[in-house]
């Protein structure tokens, strides 16, 4: 009977190369979809943004759906739910344990939280042109009668783009940080309001702009900035989402997998 | 080829895994036996890169396991078959691992039905997995790559007695082709009949080490002394080679009479002299595992040796 495993075609390629990082990226993204729990949180990103697009067009005015409208609306859902799926991404090795198998055949484990987060972004673009597709079929419907209803400006498309990968990319910080799903979480929830009430310290409130995501990295989305509207957004998205991504590829190498 | 070099790892003060050295070479079935928590788990993650040890080394085909290029096509591994994403589907499991190592998916196929987990089995979600499924897929997962080596965590756990067979057929054939498996166990009776050699390790050391037919011989003798320096000395002057057995005590290859003439000439006072004659692994792994009387009742609780 056992033979069969030996007798099964198997070629030798592959046995002493490193299987590549576009592989990696390849099987990771894979593993955001093929689990009942990715798959639903997905489509339900997909629903909450045709959901929010149907309604918009039905309870605004026709001529309030300029692509650029319809697409900061479309690009919405995607924005706040996608570092769900980034903290999944990585906290649910921990959680259902399979960090023993992912390790296990890649023991460097920079490279599978590098694959991660390239997933993330890659998963992040698949959204945005998802979102471009329906927010063009949505001002296509609508047939708004004003100046420049096709027109988006490719820094606010750029910013759009950079606004949702980051998002991302922030959720993997958070799961590469903490491996483990609920604190992630939680962290990502209480953030706004922690920064909020921290801005309500009148010796604070100086500060909070430069570190609050909801206002200086969302804003990303609503306008083109200038310069000091740049600067608040690059050391908020430093804060959090190039450290914890940091200190999260510094702990994983480092922690005993059990 | 898997070697250890006085591997040693600490928990704080504590060393789980204490100067551990042993060697599985190409061709035989190793148990790796203790009760739990003796170190065996932290033992296998440091041979496969999970875990960095204190001190010593840990050897798999001549070199660290995380310097494998691509380790899955040249080692197998099972470290704990609960470790599969429960919403996952059982052939989903194996196939992103086969697409990560740059295996063929037709072999997925052929895995599975080797196994035994048939089409629905293989389309059900590992949530909905008994353990003996899981150990199955396990199994299969281990041997995705078409390894040389197979380093399994508790493997027969879960198996039902046509399970046992299967299993002891399949890594029989495996070694039988020049492969190595070192597999642990808690569980005596599941692996007596699984493998050719044992390494069995108490309180992180290793107690114990031989082929079967070696540790099981009949001229065995199982001996005890008020006082183990003078023991072993006394035995030694005898030109009698005396294995220690943990906390004080010695398994000697000699028949009871002619051990404990040698502790009569050496005058030491014996608490034990028995005969291993017979008893089966078992009772020899009780022997080897079980210390002094004041610490057998809180081992004789991690220890399921007669389950």
């Amino acid at each position: 009977m056992s033979t069969v495993v030996f007798e099964s075609p198997l070629s030798h390629r592959d046995v002493e190369r490193r299987p590549s990082l576009a592989r990696l990226v390849a099987v990771e993204l894979r593993k955001m979809v093929d689990t009942r729990a990715g798959f639903w949180v997905l489509l339900g990103i997909l629903g909450v943004t045709i959901a929010a697009l149907v309604t918009a067009y039905f309870a605004g005015s026709a001529d309030d759906h300029t692509l650029r409208n319809t697409f900061v609306l479309a690009a919405a859902p995607s924005a706040i739910l996608l570092p769900l799926v980034g903290i999944l991404l990585v906290s649910s090795e921990w959680t259902q344990r399979t960090t023993l198998v992912t390790f296990a055949l890649v023991p460097r484990r920079a490279r599978v939280v590098a694959a991660k987060a390239l997933a993330g972004g890659t998963l992040a673009g698949l959204a945005l042109v998802i979102a471009m597709g329906l927010a063009a079929l949505t001002t296509a419907i609508a047939q708004p009668d004003v100046n420049g209803t096709w027109s988006l400006s490719s820094q606010h498309l750029g910013q759009i783009a950079l606004y949702v990968t980051a998002s991302m990319l922030m959720g993997v910080g958070f799961g590469a940080l903490l491996m483990a799903t609920a604190p992630a979480i939680v962290l990502y929830f209480v953030m706004p309001i922690g920064m909020s009430s921290i801005g309500a310290i009148p010796w604070f409130d100086g500060i909070v702009p430069w570190l609050d995501w909801w206002s200086s990295v969302s804003i990303l989305a609503d306008k083109e900035l200038d310069a000091t509207e740049w600067a608040r957004a690059g050391t908020t998205l430093g804060v959090w989402m190039v450290l914890p991504l940091l200190a999260g590829l510094w702990r994983i190498t480092r922690t005993e997998i059990s | 080829m898997i070697k250890t070099e006085n591997l040693t790892k600490r928990f704080g003060e504590r060393a789980v895994v204490d100067d551990v050295s042993f060697l599985v070479e190409p061709g035989t079935v190793t148990g790796f036996l203790g009760a739990n928590g003796a170190g065996k788990t932290t033992t296998l993650r440091m041979l496969t890169g999970l875990s960095e040890p204190d001190g010593g080394e840990a050897i798999v085909l001549g070199g660290r396991y995380r310097d494998l290029p691509n380790p899955g096509r040249r080692v197998g591994v099972l470290l704990d078959a609960a470790a599969q994403h429960g919403g996952r589907r059982g052939r989903e499991a194996l196939a992103i691992s086969a697409q990560l190592m740059g295996v063929e998916q037709e072999r997925v196929a052929a895995l599975l039905d080797l196994v035994g987990l048939d089409r629905s089995a293989a389309r059900k979600r590992v949530r909905h997995y008994s353990l003996g499924m899981r150990q199955r897929l396990g199994i299969a997962h281990a041997l995705l790559g078409d390894p040389e080596v197979l380093i399994l965590d508790e493997p027969a756990n879960g198996l039902d007695p046509p399970g046992i067979r299967w299993m002891r057929e399949l890594l029989r054939d495996f070694a039988d082709r020049g492969g190595t498996v070192l597999l642990s166990s808690h569980l005596l009776h599941e692996v007596q009949a699984l493998v050719d050699r044992v390494v069995i390790i108490d309180l992180g050391r290793i107690v114990a080490e031989g082929s079967l037919a070696e540790l099981l011989a009949g001229s065995g003798t199982i001996v005890r002394g008020e006082d183990d320096a003078r023991l072993r000395s006394a035995l030694e002057a005898a030109g009698l080679e005396a294995r220690p057995a943990l906390e004080g005590g010695f398994v000697v290859e000699a028949q009871p009479e002619i051990v404990g003439r040698a502790a009569l000439e050496g005058g030491v006072a014996l608490s034990r002299l028995a005969p291993s004659e017979g008893t089966g692994l078992e009772q020899l792994f009780f022997d080897l595992t079980a210390g002094a009387d004041s610490t057998n009742g809180a081992r004789a609780d991690r220890m399921e040796v007669a389950a």
